[in-house]
């Protein structure tokens, strides 16, 4: 103590303040959570007539607007909301308090998506004008720069694949998926095979936009189911290819988070049926440098930038896929791309092979930018160290999560998963009449997100989790306490997991009315005249 | 560990030494490499990827960007006149401040409790956007406008169950391949040239090509590839509906302030691009795309995106939301032309929301008369300038334009010598032609100084 | 408003099976279980399904309705439902048996059939059994007294030994969250029609157990494999009917189509504009663009073989996967093979319902070893337009 403090505690009256009532307790086990909460109104319940956002600029005084066709002339202004700045600015920004960003939470639980950090220097490049303020239809001249690091990207994703080309332009991991059969369907029709392969072979633990996509392009869809063991059934490809078959496209590692060890062999019956192999790498984050698509015979594949290169999910965009094909493919690659003649770089548009535009211009740039930067963070060993490290922290998190009563890990049994797994709550279920999605609604009372899986739910009351490399072993041993609270609860009082959540911004919504056509509301016109009964229009 | 080599990764904490190993004996696992039991030898790298150097630190990483970003000039150093599908708009700082948030940047597929704001923002979009389409449906955004105009038309075709698709107006060429691509297991595009002289639909051969039958929709642009609006949007409602065929209009949801919504016109579908919105242009890299309709089941049915709803929790007076499940609906129609739902663009809707309730119906009303009036005075200024001829005279325009060079000179030279004098402008559209676009930014100024430019480049 | 709940227990469901006497048909076999030892567990499963029912009914009534959501309960008396009442806290009125019910374990198929006539004979939102394949026939047989469609839909709680029919819910607790759903009339759950199977009058075949369709009875449909609430971050898949449907009529073309019975068929066969039999094979003519015509219904073998060459198409029959030799025996080894055999064979099955055999391979018992042998190994499944599934079949 000091002098000082001496003196002060001698000239004030008898403190009755002991040490120990000022001791702050020791936390309780588990985060005491709650979710801010604004009890915020619709945008349309706010503001009044007359107030104003912003201002916007008005023509000089001297220039005459041009006449509209009556017909062609807005009748009524629109009824947007009419609110001063500061209003609309605190709307915003509690309904963004309002949201769990990976930013904020131990986001493991959003399995298949790879949440992991967004560094947020990469965020800073970004919004430099020198991105954000460029026009796609400057001269060349003036954007050497971001050609140049399309151009890199490329460079960087090549040898990451082992491939010979890649397209950046792809504006999310299904576009790029949905690129990569449409070149496919080049492929053959070049080769005058088109109207006879036909046919697009998956398997059901693969991401369904494979299915969806190969759909979407004309191709019909045969789908594989695991085999007895639980991994791609191999017994079941042979009896799919044939004449028709077109190409076989396979997530690996599956959602489950197996690894198909016989993949080499899969490529190898498919290529001798005279198919072509498209390789989803949407779950790459725990292979980088490990094992690559070239490596197992592939001639395209994908990437989903916002997954395994750290772009930002963006509330579910805009995101960034990019394909990567042998050469053999390569001239059917979407257009443009970038080319460098070692000292300058420009798009080359005139591919006629080309299947053409994938989206406007060259690609969601802002994010072929942060994942540049973020593989230039990295490195060749940072890359294989973040692959590595995800693969600890998942098979961590599955030691951990085995351990809770009522969960299991069905397929592949006591095999290793890679980056993620989908475990089943059944035995839970079967004990208490607890939904997995109800558990996960739980969860979120302790400030986590919880997935299940696509559906159909072949793996009964799922649960995905993919804890990524970003996350500590505190992290993952809170998320693994939550779950076994969670799970606990569901033995122990089980209404309080049903009744779920509690400590979210909002309770358990009534979501019946959105089955109806009569009254489900898609905007609050919709609302207004279906519920209210107001007579609009 | 704590040398400088060895320093562990700020993004991979787990990675440090001592804790992997931990982390290892609890599982029980000898190394990581034991994870990796499943993937044969056969398929395996065995050396390190051949990657540049990195750069360790943030410093060295900044530094290293900078390089790069200053071999770019940017809109903001230099007068740009361009457009043609991205377009320079002042995006208000509060767009910005919102979707620069973590919880909005970083937030992805929650529920909708603990991500109640992305579902309410999400829906108030939708529900402005209707507001400014006059119509009751609006989706979640997709990844562009041209993939919203390639999906418009695959539902009209699920819709009509008809093959041909005739695009009426001026198209943009890349525009025009992605929906060819995206349409082409179930339709063929007919483009039905427009009339040279007026730059505006040809009515006559779209009811000529509508009479051959199997007509799913026509679609129109407003304002179309060459910035025209056509005065004969209503026309084209008219003719498509008498062929049984739906009529699908794209527009620019930013000129809505003062031109009719296209359900006013007789679109069944409405779609488009909201870079306008407050998205900046990031190279071409802003983009998000728009369908909207009535709320009829039929048409909902066939929306392959998804529809956020409002409904009521059990709590008296909270706002909930949650998927429309028109899948479920007896119309849905979906297995001859099955779409994919995918992580598309949902934070420019986010931002695209902040921008029209910011702007309010008099901002939208005073930037569509605006951007009207520039370019109004835009091509009647241009048209002063000898070489110069600016075709398509009466129609009206809106944000982009065209011009004709009648001098000795290309549109490439022309275009060189603009950006010699800080100007970007007149993208090429073939050896005489060229496009420029303005917009609310602009001033009778920056029109004024192309022009003089102009003037001296050409003469 | 609450609503209205019938039950009916059959107390000895499943006595059999737990002492491996596998079923409980007849007196003799009930008093054979009783000696082993078997303790009734039909009682104890009602109650545990009727809890769920109430809490569920809790849980999702909103705040302003708390504490009206309890439904009513019509029963009969004692262990055929009014004790399950009482355990499950529920009041309960008692419209069968009060007073005049035989002694313990002493209720037979009558007391079932004539319990459940009286509680649909009141009227209720939902009827529940607690009971086995045998007592599922008993409902059914009691329903169809009423004629026409049933007058209520039920719900199965799986108590029983053999559990080939569809009308049950995979477990008590499932049962009661069905229920529920069913009975907030919220529209988010509708009916299908589920079959009703029991052991084969004729016994054994060929030294194994072969099933028979006896009818159907409609049952809320709660989608299995999918997300409970329409409230989450993924679409979920539609039941693809349509698809399924529209793939059936661009193979067969022009020609014809012996369709086989199950819920999935009978909902092509709707989607194909025809109404089909309930529990029989239907010849179908299938023509581009016209609607189907059903040539004959009910068919026997010898009528399917007279027919002539057709298409074939078959679901999975009840809970167990059966693909073929139950409840479609009509579909003979002869009349597969005169069609061409495994050529000509359509398995049609939704990609939920192929999710919910978890697994499991789809099964196989036509009686002709061979041809067993022949079909089995993977089949493809025809599960929408242009979609496949290649699915294990084993005999």
């Amino acid at each position: 103590m000091t002098a000082h403090h001496e003196q002060s505690t001698a000239s004030s009256p008898v403190s009755t303040v002991s040490a120990e009532d000022a001791r702050i307790a020791p936390k309780p086990r588990l985060r005491r959570f709650h979710q801010a909460s604004w009890d915020e109104d619709l945008i349309f319940d706010l503001g009044s007539p007359g107030e104003r956002g912003v201002l916007v600029p008005r023509p000089d005084p001297s220039l005459t607007p041009p006449e509209i066709p009556a017909a062609l002339r807005r009748a009524e202004p629109p009824a947007l909301p009419e609110m001063a700045q500061q209003q609309v600015l605190r709307h915003y920004l509690r309904l963004s308090q309002e949201n769990l960003g990976a930013d904020l939470n131990i986001d493991v639980g959003q399995g298949t998506c790879t949440m992991k950090y967004s560094p947020k220097v990469n965020d800073q490049f970004v919004r430099d004008p020198r991105i954000a303020a460029l026009h796609p239809l400057q001269d060349e001249d003036t954007v050497q720069g971001v050609l140049g690091i399309v151009h890199a990207l490329e460079q960087l994703l090549k040898e990451i694949s082992g491939m010979d080309r890649v397209s950046l332009q792809p504006g999310a991991g299904s576009a790029a998926i949905y690129a990569n059969v449409a070149m496919i369907r080049a492929y053959f029709e070049a080769r005058g095979e088109l109207d006879q392969r036909d046919e697009v072979i998956t398997t059901i633990f693969s991401h369904p936009s494979n299915a969806a996509c190969a759909k979407t392009a004309g191709f019909k869809v045969i789908t594989l189911h695991p085999d007895a063991d639980g991994y791609p059934d191999i017994e079941a490809l042979k009896a799919a290819v044939g004449p028709r078959t077109a190409a076989l496209l396979i997530t690996n590692p599956e959602d489950t988070g197996i690894y198909n060890p016989r993949i080499e062999e899969f490529v190898r019956i498919v290529h001798e049926a005279g198919g072509l192999c498209s390789y989803d790498q949407a779950n790459a984050n725990g292979i980088l440098g490990i094992t690559r698509a070239r490596d197992a015979g592939f001639d395209l594949c994908h990437f989903n930038l916002h997954k395994t290169f750290s772009t930002p999910h963006a509330c579910g965009g805009p995101a960034a896929g990019a394909c990567a094909v042998t050469a053999e493919l390569a001239p059917y690659l979407p257009r443009p791309t970038v080319e460098f003649d070692g000292t300058t770089y420009r798009i080359d548009d005139d591919r006629p092979e080309s299947v053409g535009k994938m989206r406007p211009f060259l690609g969601v740039v802002p994010n072929l930018v942060r994942a540049y930067a973020w593989i230039m963070s990295l490195g060749a060993e940072g890359l294989r160290a973040a692959a590595e490290t995800a693969v600890l922290n998942n098979n961590y998190l599955l030691h951990k999560v085995r351990q809770i009563p009522g969960v299991s890990v069905p397929y592949a049994e006591g095999r290793p998963r890679v980056e993620q797994v989908r475990y089943s709550w059944q035995q839970l279920y079967e004990d208490t009449g607890v939904h997995s999605e109800e558990l996960g609604l739980r969860a979120a009372d302790f400030g986590t997100h919880y997935w299940t899986s696509h559906h159909p739910y072949v793996v009964p009351e799922p649960m995905t989790l993919e804890p990524t490399e970003s996350y500590t072993r505190a992290d993952l041993d809170e998320y693994a306490a939550i779950l076994t609270e969670v799970a606990r609860e569901a033995y122990e009082s089980p209404e309080t997991v049903r009744t779920a959540p509690h400590r979210s911004t909002v309770h358990r919504a009534r979501p019946e009315s959105l089955e109806d056509p009569a009254t489900w509301a898609v905007s609050w016109r919709a609302y207004r005249r279906k519920i209210l009964g107001e007579g609009l229009r | 560990m704590t040398s400088a080599e060895n320093a562990v990764h700020p993004y991979l904490p787990n990675s440090a030494p001592a804790v992997r190993q931990a982390m290892l004996d609890e599982i029980g696992a000898a190394s990581v490499e034991e994870f990796y039991a499943d993937i044969p030898d056969s398929v395996r790298l065995h050396r390190p990827l051949d990657l540049p150097a990195p750069m360790r630190s943030e410093a060295e990483l900044a530094r290293h960007m900078e390089q790069l970003l200053a071999r770019n000039t940017s809109t903001r150093q230099a007068l740009s006149f361009l457009g043609q599908g991205c377009y320079q708009h002042h995006v208000p700082a509060v767009v910005d401040e919102v979707v620069n948030r973590s919880e909005f940047l970083t937030a992805y597929a929650g529920e909708p409790y603990e991500d109640h704001g992305r579902f309410q923002a999400l829906w108030e979009y939708q529900s402005m956007m209707a507001e400014l389409l006059d119509v009751e449906v609006v989706n979640v955004p997709v990844y562009d406008g041209f993939q919203a105009a390639g999906t418009a038309l695959r539902m009209a075709g699920r819709i009509t169950g008809r093959r041909r698709l005739l695009l009426a107006t001026a198209v943009d060429p890349d525009k025009l391949s992605r929906v060819r691509d995206y349409v082409r297991p179930d339709h063929d595009v007919v483009v039905v040239p427009v009339d040279p002289r007026t730059g505006c639909a040809d009515l006559d051969a779209v009811a000529a090509e509508l009479a051959k039958g199997d007509v799913a929709a026509v679609f129109a642009d407003m304002p179309s590839a060459l910035g025209i609006v056509d005065a004969a949007l209503p026309q084209l409602a008219e003719l498509a509906h008498g062929a049984g065929a739906l009529y699908v209009v794209g527009c620019n949801p930013l000129a809505l302030g003062v031109l009719a919504p296209p359900s006013a016109f007789g679109a069944d579908i409405a779609c488009g691009d909201i870079q306008t919105l407050g998205v900046h242009q990031s190279y071409g890299g802003g983009n998000a795309g728009f369908i909207a309709t009535r709320d009829e089941e039929h048409l909902v049915a066939e929306y392959p995106s998804r529809l956020f709803g409002l409904a009521p929790t059990t709590v008296d007076g909270e706002y909930g939301f949650g998927d429309v499940a028109w899948e479920r609906t007896s119309f849905a129609l979906r297995e001859d032309g099955k779409e994919w739902v995918g992580t598309a663009a949902a934070l420019h809707g986010i931002g695209a929301g902040v921008y029209l309730a910011l702007m309010g119906p008099h901002g939208m009303r005073e930037i569509g008369d605006t951007i009207l009036t520039h370019t109004a005075y835009a091509r009647q200024r241009l048209a002063q300038v000898p070489g110069v001829q600016v075709p398509f005279g009466d129609s009206l325009h809106f944000a982009d334009f065209t011009v004709r060079y009648t001098g000795g000179r290309t549109a490439a030279e022309i275009r060189a010598d603009l950006r010699q004098h800080g100007i970007f402008g007149g993208v090429p559209l073939g050896d005489q032609q060229a496009a420029y676009c303005v917009t609310e930014v602009h001033t009778k100024a920056d029109i004024d100084l192309l022009a003089t430019t102009l003037e001296e480049i050409i003469k | 408003m609450s609503s209205r709940i019938g039950l009916v227990v059959n107390p000895v469901a499943g006595l059999g099976g737990r002492v491996g006497l596998g079923g409980t048909d007849g007196p003799q076999v009930l008093q054979r279980a009783r000696e082993l030892g078997a303790e009734p567990l039909a009682g104890v499963r009602a109650a545990l399904a009727l809890r769920e029912v109430r809490a569920r009914l809790a849980a999702a009534a909103p705040t302003r309705h708390a504490g009206t959501s309890a439904p009513r309960l019509l029963t009969a008396a004692g262990e055929m439902g009014a004790e399950a009442a009482a355990s499950a806290d529920l009041d309960a009125r008692i419209v069968y048996g009060a007073g005049a019910l035989p002694a313990e374990g002493g209720t037979s198929a009558a007391d079932t059939v004539a319990a459940v006539r009286a509680i649909a004979a009141e009227g209720v939102d939902l009827l529940l059994f607690a009971g086995g394949d045998g007592t599922a026939r008993d409902v059914l047989a009691a329903l169809e007294a009423f004629g026409g469609r049933p007058p209520c839909p039920v719900l199965g709680v799986p108590t029983g030994v053999k559990m080939h029919s569809a009308v049950f819910a995979v477990s008590a607790r499932a049962a009661g969250e069905a229920a529920a759903a069913w009975l907030r009339r919220d529209g988010g759950v509708r009916l299908r029609d589920a079959e009703v199977m029991d052991r084969d009058d004729d016994g054994v075949r060929d030294g194994r157990v072969a099933s028979r369709l006896y009818g159907w009875l409609p049952v809320p449909d709660v989608p299995v494999r999918v997300q409970q609430r329409k409230t989450g971050s993924t679409a979920p898949v539609p039941e693809a009917f349509g698809g399924i449907a529209a793939e059936v009529a661009e193979r067969v073309g022009d020609g014809l189509l012996f369709l086989g019975p199950g819920t999935t068929t009978r909902a092509v066969a709707a989607e194909l504009g025809a109404e089909t039999s309930l529990t029989g094979v239907d010849v179908l003519a299938l023509s581009p663009g016209k609607p189907a015509r059903v040539l004959l219904a009910d068919a026997s073998e010898e009528a399917l073989l007279g027919a002539g060459p057709a298409w074939i198409a078959v679901s999975p029959i009840g809970g167990q996967g059966f693909l073929l030799g139950r409840g479609n025996q009509q579909i003979s080894p002869r009349v597969l093979r005169a069609c061409g055999g495994r050529e000509r064979l359509l398995v049609l099955c939704t990609e939920a319902k192929l999710a919910a055999l978890g697994g499991r391979p789809l099964l196989l018992d036509t009686g002709d070893e061979t041809l067993d042998a022949e079909l089995a190994g993977h089949v493809p499944v025809v599960t929408g337009r242009r979609s496949t599934s290649l699915y294990r079949v084993t005999r």
